[in-house]
């Protein structure tokens, strides 16, 4: 399944396309907040601004899945919560690692790395 | 009047006839078939009722189907938990004066897809953009994500899941009506055939067909009815949402929707956990009704797990949790929600396949699209 752009996440896939992670930043409470939407989800405030973050993250939680949807078997079957370093989560594929509990401590140490224009994350190290 | 202290009752309720594989009937006619069951078993007529809530279908699809005119309609949808929140607010309703019987429907055709709509994603929502891409689609793969989260905080692991499976599924073998009904072991769960690490099938609901209806009235009505006596009153009710997406939790292991509803469902009635008798929490995956004990705050945090394989909630335990097997055992059509609060009405109303010895007052908590939405009620057996 392929996202659909709308005009307040462009710039999130804009960045993407560039290899770039896009995320925005409330200029009022300073803190940075996913998804993108033209008001900071904290504070209100409508003093946002696109910023380009690390990319550095943390695993918070996923599953294996052994049940891909048709037509979505291409995919990393571990789907995965992770933080990003400036405090926003996200779901997301871990890539460049065999699939198994073993491999995947909680808190493990990621990477962003970019797959088909999307943002996906490999353990820190890996080859991508 | 009031809508909560037990002014307002529920007089009818039931499920339809049968419950699981019926791939004889559309998913409208579940609605009716357990519509016209509930308003019989209240004494009531289809001409008597004048408010009608449902889920899925629009309300007014269900009220024309089985010739009702209605004078208050409620279509909310969030989920699972969409009939407690009906409840809830038609006891508003019928507070009010806005109506004075109000049929609340269930019906859906999970398993063998009769008559259903087609299911859509829309890849321009903040879940087609962000969540569904990386294949968190179904709900094996989606609601269950953030529950190694909660069990690596809490030192608990994979057994603990389980030992939920094993508790309800003693309840199940006791429940002719109940999807899965073999006991077993925590050993058994843990090497069934893995659907998404960490869970196993068995740690996963049952995909069944179904329904079920509730009729709620004024407890002064109520009074006057042939099902009077065993009418069911509502002594408090919370309702809460936390956004539609799982990787949006403000924390992954606790749902601020459970603590926010349920702690307006016990200030509303005037109860405490100790006067909960009976506790049904939705679960349609075996984390949820870990996540429900310790947000609702029957037991502290970290203390879920060993409540549940200390046989707390089995037969014969201090708190008697999902006595008909639960999503887990005995059916999920794909809103679940109706069916907890089915088994609540019957163990309060003394009727139901594992009876519970003396159920007082009963606490239903239901969850819908994933860690969304949230719906808590607390039901009496008597009017206080």
């Amino acid at each position: 399944m392929k996202p659909q752009p709308t005009p307040e996440t462009a710039p999130y896939w804009e960045g993407a396309r560039q290899g770039e992670l896009r995320v925005q930043r409330c200029g009022e409470c300073g803190r940075h907040y996913f998804y993108p939407r033209p008001a900071c989800r904290y504070c209100a405030s409508r003093d946002v601004r696109w910023v380009t973050v690390s990319g550095r993250a943390r695993l918070v939680s996923y599953v294996i899945n052994q049940r891909p949807m048709p037509g979505m078997e291409g995919l990393s079957p571990v789907i995965a919560l992770v933080e990003l370093d400036e405090g926003p989560r996200l779901m997301t594929n871990i890539v460049g690692v065999e699939p198994t509990p073993e491999n995947l401590p909680l808190d493990l140490r990621l990477r962003v790395c970019f797959q088909d224009d999307t943002p996906v994350f490999r353990p820190e190290g890996a080859a991508v | 009047m009031r809508m909560h202290g037990g002014d307002v009752a529920i007089v009818g309720a039931a499920e339809t006839e049968e419950i699981g594989v019926l791939p004889d009937v559309s998913m409208i006619e579940l609605h009716a078939g357990a519509a016209r069951r509930a308003i019989e078993d209240a004494g009531l007529t289809a001409a008597d009722v004048d408010g009608v809530a449902t889920a899925g279908p629009p309300a007014m699809e269900v009220s024309h189907h089985l010739g009702i005119t209605p004078r208050w309609l409620d279509g909310t949808m969030v989920g699972g938990c969409s009939f407690m929140l009906h409840v809830r607010h038609a006891a508003a309703a019928i507070a009010a004066g806005a109506a004075d019987v109000v049929l609340i429907t269930h019906g859906e055709s999970g398993r063998s897809r009769v008559g259903v709509p087609q299911y859509g994603m829309n890849p321009a929502s903040p879940q087609g953009q962000f969540e569904m891409p990386y294949g968190a689609v179904l709900p094996y793969a989606t609601f269950t994500l953030p529950a190694l989260r909660f069990l690596h905080e809490r030192g608990m692991g994979r057994e603990d899941l389980a030992q939920v499976v094993v508790a309800q599924r003693e309840w199940a073998a006791k429940n002719p009506r109940a999807m899965r009904r073999d006991i077993v072991t925590v050993d058994e769960v843990l090497a069934a055939p893995l659907i998404a690490y960490p869970f196993t099938k068995d740690m996963c609901c049952v995909v069944t067909d179904g329904g079920g209806a509730l009729v709620l009235t004024s407890a002064e009505r109520a009074a006057d009815l042939p099902s009077g006596a065993r009418a069911v009153y509502l002594l408090g009710s919370g309702e809460s949402a936390e956004g539609t997406m799982v990787s949006q939790m403000e924390d992954p292991g606790s749902s601020l929707a459970f603590r926010r509803s349920s702690a307006e469902a016990f200030a509303t009635a005037g109860v405490s956990h100790s006067d909960i008798d009976h506790l049904m929490c939705y679960d349609a995956f075996a984390h949820v009704p870990l996540y429900m004990l310790e947000d609702l705050g029957f037991v502290g945090r970290g203390e879920s797990g060993a409540f549940v394989a200390g046989g707390h909630t089995r037969p014969g335990g201090s708190l008697p949790m999902n006595t008909n097997g639960g999503g887990l055992s005995y059916t999920h059509t794909g809103m679940y929600g109706m069916f907890a609060i089915q088994e609540s009405v019957r163990q309060l109303r003394g009727e139901a396949a594992a009876q519970v010895p003396d159920v007082e007052i009963g606490f239903v908590q239901g969850v819908g699209m994933f860690f969304a939405a949230s719906g808590s009620l607390v039901l009496s057996a008597r009017r206080p």
